[in-house]
């Protein structure tokens, strides 16, 4: 089963109440050692391949000189049947005669090496995708278990500090009141700010003998008595 | 980096970085350390951070399962998914019995993008809970 269909199990199963493990630290044992594992055999491949591929390299070479012996022997054989030395050129043959099972024997061992080498690179190359599945399956896996744990971190803490567990829309609620209860003041101080330039214009009016005119008991007395008399 | 770096790291970001907000720090003890960040103003819904051995997780926590109207529930939820996309940075989950606003960051995040990520998800959160009041008892 899938790690993914184990954790969609589990949560659908109920498995969720704090502290409860969503997958048993079995699992996650035996995944950690399956990478561990995939991680040995790659490193114990990759060196069995360097050693492969050496061995294909000197099988190489060995050919190489093989064939330029062989080639030069061929070179001896046509000077001496120039020459009309027939038994040389004979002898001459039987030595390129001996040497060439030796190039098939080697020719074999090169195959048989690079197809070695070859079967290591793609071994190499599916556990390393195997390693890469384990370790995001390992990653879902503790994950999962991170945030459950520091989720229940959390509460504990929540619990510990005896603060009053508040419904979210009441949680909301106060953070919209804070922000309104800035703004008022922000607001507040602005008008205050403004009634203050407000005042000290008016008193250099007032010092400068302009604007509305205040009203006295004399010019008071002065409008009565002119009511009087009309 | 781990919690208390960066901790340490978002103290010394200047106010532009964190989007005007003063954060405030916490680190709560447990089998999985955490770093609450209280922002100024918005105490109630602080913003979690926690780190796994491949990525920095936030999570802001909105409501529980009690808190659901069971009426309204597939809606809530169906909204949910239609909103995981649009919404910036975040995504919806439940863990336990909460329902969560999360954003998943890579370990090789600068500050700035950690600060980023909190203030945006704190914004999200406040807005997920205006936004689903409805749903809620």
């Amino acid at each position: 089963m899938s790690l993914l269909k184990k954790i969609f199990t589990a949560v659908r199963g109920g498995a969720r109440e704090a502290g409860e493990a969503i997958v048993d630290a079995n699992s996650i044992r035996i995944l950690e050692q399956e990478i561990k594992d995939a991680e040995g055999h790659i490193a114990k491949a990759k060196q069995d391949l360097t050693s492969v591929m050496a061995k294909e390299m000197q099988a190489n070479r060995e050919i190489e000189s093989l064939k330029k012996q062989i080639g030069e022997y061929e070179g001896y054989t046509m000077d001496a049947l120039n020459k009309g030395d027939e038994a040389l050129a004979t002898e001459i043959a039987e030595k390129i005669a001996s040497i060439e099972p030796e190039l098939a024997m080697q020719e074999e061992t090169k195959i048989s090496f690079s197809a070695h080498a070859d079967r290591l690179r793609d071994l190499v190359k599916k556990t390393e995708r195997q390693l890469g599945e384990y370790k995001r399956q390992l990653t879902m896996v503790k994950t999962t278990d991170s945030v459950q744990k520091a989720t229940s971190a959390i509460s504990d803490n929540f619990t510990n500090s005896n603060s009053k567990m508040m419904s979210a829309t009441e949680s909301l609620e106060r953070i919209k009141k804070k922000q309104r209860d800035f703004d008022d003041k922000l607001k507040a101080a602005e008008i205050l700010d403004s009634e203050n330039a407000d005042t000290s214009l008016d008193a250099k009016m007032k010092q400068a003998g302009i604007g509305p005119k205040t009203s006295s008991a004399n010019s008071v007395l002065d409008r009565i008595k002119a009511k009087k008399g009309a | 980096m781990n919690i208390k770096n960066i901790a340490q790291a978002l103290e010394g970001l200047d106010a532009e970085s964190r989007e005007g907000f003063d954060f405030e720090y916490q680190i709560i003890p447990g089998d999985e350390e955490v770093l609450q960040i209280s922002l100024q103003g918005r105490e109630e819904i602080p913003v979690y951070l926690t780190e796994t051995d491949t990525q920095l997780l936030c999570i802001a926590y909105l409501w529980d399962e009690s808190e659901v109207d069971p009426a309204g529930k597939t809606e809530m939820v169906e909204m949910m998914l239609d909103m995981n996309i649009p919404m910036p940075l975040s995504s919806f989950s439940r863990i336990g019995d909460k329902y969560a606003v999360f954003g998943a960051l890579s370990l090789n995040s600068s500050i700035e993008d950690i600060a980023h990520e909190i203030v945006t998800l704190s914004d999200n959160a406040l807005d997920a809970i205006d936004v689903m009041s409805e749903f809620l008892r």
